[in-house]
């Protein structure tokens, strides 16, 4: 086409622009009218104002600081278990999987073609009252006799992990596949032992997935409100049940609005706390 | 350190010494149990034949849910409106994100890194905060929520990931190939359609299946955009309540087997070209 080939510094603006004006129009606009209803006032009955109602937030912080603090909580143990858990499996993909890796690989996303609501439910059927996990924990004294698992923080942390888990695995998985075989027969070669080469080499090595596993894993995690919802019960309820319910049942826009925001910049918060402590290096290296 | 690492070590026997060589692969077998277990539980329960509402416990064995699969009233719907709405979103973000990309990658601008942030920001945005500022800018310009609602909120959810996907495919990309269809007199858009196209279609057939998926398994994003319309997810979400019926278990198990055929023969299908490189 000669219209391109004569205005080339106009192509790329040409590529962009349908792709970039839907998310300035449906994305960075609707931030903006987030951000303008987070600061009104009023109710929907008589309609609401703008006046710098800045209250908003501290009414938000005040009334819900539990589920605020339930949130970071759940997302952070959330995060953790699903390092600790799909670190040896990633290791042992990427170092032994050898053919079968591709097909491993399938196995770790394999939860995601399931719909994410109906793992949460069959979480429900695992975790029963009456289910085989509950019989054996009782008959193993773990719990008591009339104790249960559903309606617990418990069950709100292990459907959390379970749901975000491939997050966390693929990135390990990538980071630790890059790492060079040679390196680690360089450090056998100066006598390192096996798990001296593992924490002085590998280990560093991996350390981009693992930023990237955290971050992917913990993002969703503190906004999530499915788990609490079909695993908890109301006091196991997290920021994103409140933000829910007050939009979309109690439409106390202002309030949901301003919480969002609070979500929003806690977020933010926790992960510049953790980029200040990994290096600001590793989490550039593995954005997009 | 130990010397035991350095000497060679005695060749130990017995189950308990293969147990220890082999425990991480032991780890990573209970792992996938674990993983998979869910999975399994859906399968198993879409053949239930419940007692009551609950579909909790194994009460005995039927084919009926899989044979009444839209036996509940409003499923049918549901999963037709799921299937429109992943269909056409993924056509379009998947054709947005393919142009954004192609940008990124082949042409210097200004406003580059602010076209990087812009997409990289929806995708570390929690989805309820996606979902409930779209929901406030409808409502303040008085939209009415519905099939067009879903629609916009699924296409700008779903754009990031087809360029993230398109664009890994271009960096790792041979730019000769396309300079010598310049030498040979090719213009460029014959280029475009003759090289670059067909060498990028896996790519963009990627990013389509995966907006897809994103798209058919969304609610967070859905539920506060769809008003009264009811997608797959939201029907599920609301059969919950109330205790959901097996035939749910059903659907679910046929995206997966579906999800999965599709992405064993992806699989069967790089390790052949892999073998072929060789």
């Amino acid at each position: 086409m000669g219209f391109f080939h004569r205005n080339r510094q106009l192509t790329p603006y040409l590529l962009l622009a349908p792709g970039v004006l839907w998310l300035a129009v449906f994305f960075v606009v609707p931030l903006g009218f987030l951000g303008y209803q987070s600061l009104e006032s009023g109710n929907i009955d008589f309609g609401y104002a703008f006046n710098w109602a800045w209250g908003n937030y501290w009414t938000a912080i005040r009334d819900y600081r539990a589920q605020f603090v339930r949130s970071i909580e759940y997302a952070g143990i959330a995060t953790v278990l699903a390092l600790l858990i799909s670190y040896p499996v990633a290791y042992w993909i990427a170092f032994r999987g050898g053919r079968w890796k591709n097909l491993l690989l399938l196995f770790i996303v394999a939860p995601f073609f399931v719909t994410y609501l109906i793992r949460t439910l069959a979480w429900q059927t695992i975790l029963s009252d009456h289910g085989f996990v509950v019989n054996t924990l009782q008959s193993l004294h773990v719990l008591g006799p009339g104790g249960r698992l559903l309606a617990t923080s418990t069950a709100v942390v292990t459907g959390i992990t379970y749901n975000f888990l491939p997050f966390m695995a693929l990135p390990l998985y990538v980071s630790l596949e890059q790492i060079d075989g040679r390196m680690l027969e360089a450090a056998e070669d100066l006598y390192a032992s096996k798990l001296h080469a593992f924490l002085r080499v590998t280990l560093p090595l991996s350390l981009p997935g693992v930023v990237a596993g955290t971050l992917l894993t913990f993002i969703p995690a503190a906004g999530d409100f499915i788990n609490a919802q079909l695993l908890g019960a109301p006091d196991n309820h997290m920021i994103g049940n409140v933000i829910q319910s007050k939009f979309l049942e109690l439409t106390d826009y202002p309030a949901a609005a301003s919480m969002s925001f609070i979500l929003m910049a806690g977020i933010l918060v926790a992960v510049a706390v953790y980029a200040r402590i990994v290096g600001t290096e590793q989490l550039t290296g593995t954005a997009v | 350190m130990s010397s035991a690492s350095v000497q060679p070590r005695k060749p130990a026997f017995g189950a308990l010494a293969f147990l220890r060589r082999q425990v991480l692969t032991v780890y990573s077998l209970l792992f996938f149990a674990y993983l998979l277990l869910p999975i399994a539980v859906v399968v198993v329960f879409s053949f239930n034949h419940p007692i009551g509402k609950f579909n909790y416990t194994w009460q005995g064995f039927t084919l009926d849910n899989w044979r009444y699969w839209d036996g509940v009233p409003g499923i049918r719907g549901a999963i037709i409106l799921s299937l429109e709405i992943a269909f056409v979103a993924s056509l379009i973000a998947t054709a947005l994100g393919t142009m954004i990309a192609l940008a990124l990658v082949r042409y210097g601008f200004r406003g580059r890194a602010t076209t990087n942030i812009l997409i990289f920001l929806p995708l570390s945005t929690p989805e309820i905060v996606l979902g409930a500022s779209l929901l406030t800018l409808f409502l303040n310009l008085n939209v009415i929520f519905g099939f067009w609602t879903i629609l916009i909120a699924h296409i700008m959810f779903c754009i990031s990931f087809a360029v993230v996907t398109v664009k890994a495919r271009l960096v790792g990309f041979d730019r000769h190939l396309e300079e010598a269809a310049m030498d040979l007199g090719a213009n460029e858009w014959t280029t475009f359609t003759k090289v670059t196209l067909p060498l990028i279609a896996p790519a963009i057939l990627a990013a389509l299946l995966l907006c897809f998926a994103i798209s058919i398994d969304d609610f967070v994003v859905t539920y506060f955009n769809s008003g009264s319309k009811i997608t797959f997810p939201l029907f599920v979400w609301g059969a919950a309540r109330i205790g959901a019926p097996p035939q749910v278990n059903v659907i679910g198990t046929a995206i997966f087997l579906v999800a999965l055929t599709a992405m064993l023969a992806n699989v069967l299908l790089q390790n052949r070209r892999s073998k072929g490189a060789t």
